[in-house]
């Protein structure tokens, strides 16, 4: 019998790992878009695990929206790197500073 | 050890390999596939905690759809990978710090202390005849009904933004011209002609 602390140090794992992809790939922003994407597969992870121990179905639904957003938020983000690419032949976050932020 | 705990130390093994590979090749395309890798891997995972549909819809959603949508804009972009690459060794050893450093910290908030099998016991496993499929669509269409259609509705949106954003008007494309066709009067089309019947030879 696998425990449940297990899944969740899984979950944390992969969710650190993400966190050092964003450091360490700040130039890239498709990488960073990916980082993200596995961020949210850690989460996932952990709610998968917490209703399998809890027998509840409820966060098996909550896995499903927030897939459902994660696919929205790809198209959206990668529309927008495309039109950023178009404009500036660039998708380099430090050449993102027309807004001198 | 038993069979079961080997199978999820092999596949939690390829996932934690994969995310690294993820965010340390250098060449973007391979990064994907690997991030792909990962998919399948958590699906593996997931069909261990018995989550059979979510375990199908990520292979089929993310691997099918999202993941085939970055592959299409990385090949679509030129990247070039040397100036991707700048400040890579700069930042490693911070990152790899703060990573370690949240890695030991969440372990010991989630770790065996306080959800270890004593006090998470491990569910009876369901029967064969048990749909995890009719289970989802159950809660689904009944207690979240609502935030299903706000779902379906943030996914119209979607669409609806990425092709506004990415349209682009060229000369060359042929497209009707709304307002010219709604102003037409029938005067424009219709021309009425007023000549005798002809005889017959």
């Amino acid at each position: 019998m696998i425990p449940l602390s297990n899944y969740l140090i899984l979950g944390a794992i992969l969710f650190c790992i993400s966190m050092a992809g964003v450091f360490i790939n700040r130039k890239n922003l498709i990488i960073l878009l990916m980082c993200v994407e596995l961020m949210l597969l850690a989460v996932n992870m952990n709610f998968i695990a917490f209703s399998h121990f809890l027998g509840d179905s409820g966060g098996q639904v909550f896995v499903f929206f927030i897939l459902t957003v994660a696919a929205a938020e790809a198209a959206i983000g990668l529309a927008i790197l495309v039109v950023l690419f178009r404009n500036r032949h660039s998708i380099n976050v430090a050449d993102l500073d027309s807004l001198k932020g | 050890m038993s069979f079961e705990q080997i199978l999820f130390y092999v596949f939690a093994a390829i996932l934690v390999f994969s995310a690294s590979m993820v965010i340390s090749v250098r060449n973007s395309v391979h990064a994907i596939l690997f991030l792909v890798l990962a998919f399948f891997t958590s699906a593996a995972l997931w069909l261990m905690l018995e989550a059979e549909f979510l375990a199908i819809t990520l292979v089929l959603v993310y691997v099918g759809a999202v993941m085939v949508l970055f592959l299409f804009v990385v090949m679509m972009l030129d990247i070039k990978t040397a100036t991707m690459r700048e400040g890579f060794a700069r930042y490693l050893p911070v990152g790899i710090i703060v990573a370690l450093l949240t890695v030991a910290v969440m372990a010991l908030a989630v770790g065996q202390r306080h959800f270890g099998l004593e006090q998470m016991p491990a569910p009876i496993p369901h029967g064969a005849d048990y749909s995890n499929t009719r289970e989802l669509g159950l809660l689904l269409y009944t207690t979240y009904v609502y935030p299903f259609e706000i779902a379906a509705v943030i996914l119209l949106v979607a669409i609806v933004a990425a092709i506004a954003l990415t349209l682009r008007q060229r000369g060359s494309s042929k497209s009707q011209n709304v307002p010219d066709q709604v102003a037409v009067r029938r005067n424009d089309r219709v021309r009425l002609v007023q000549m005798d019947a002809e005889k017959r030879k």
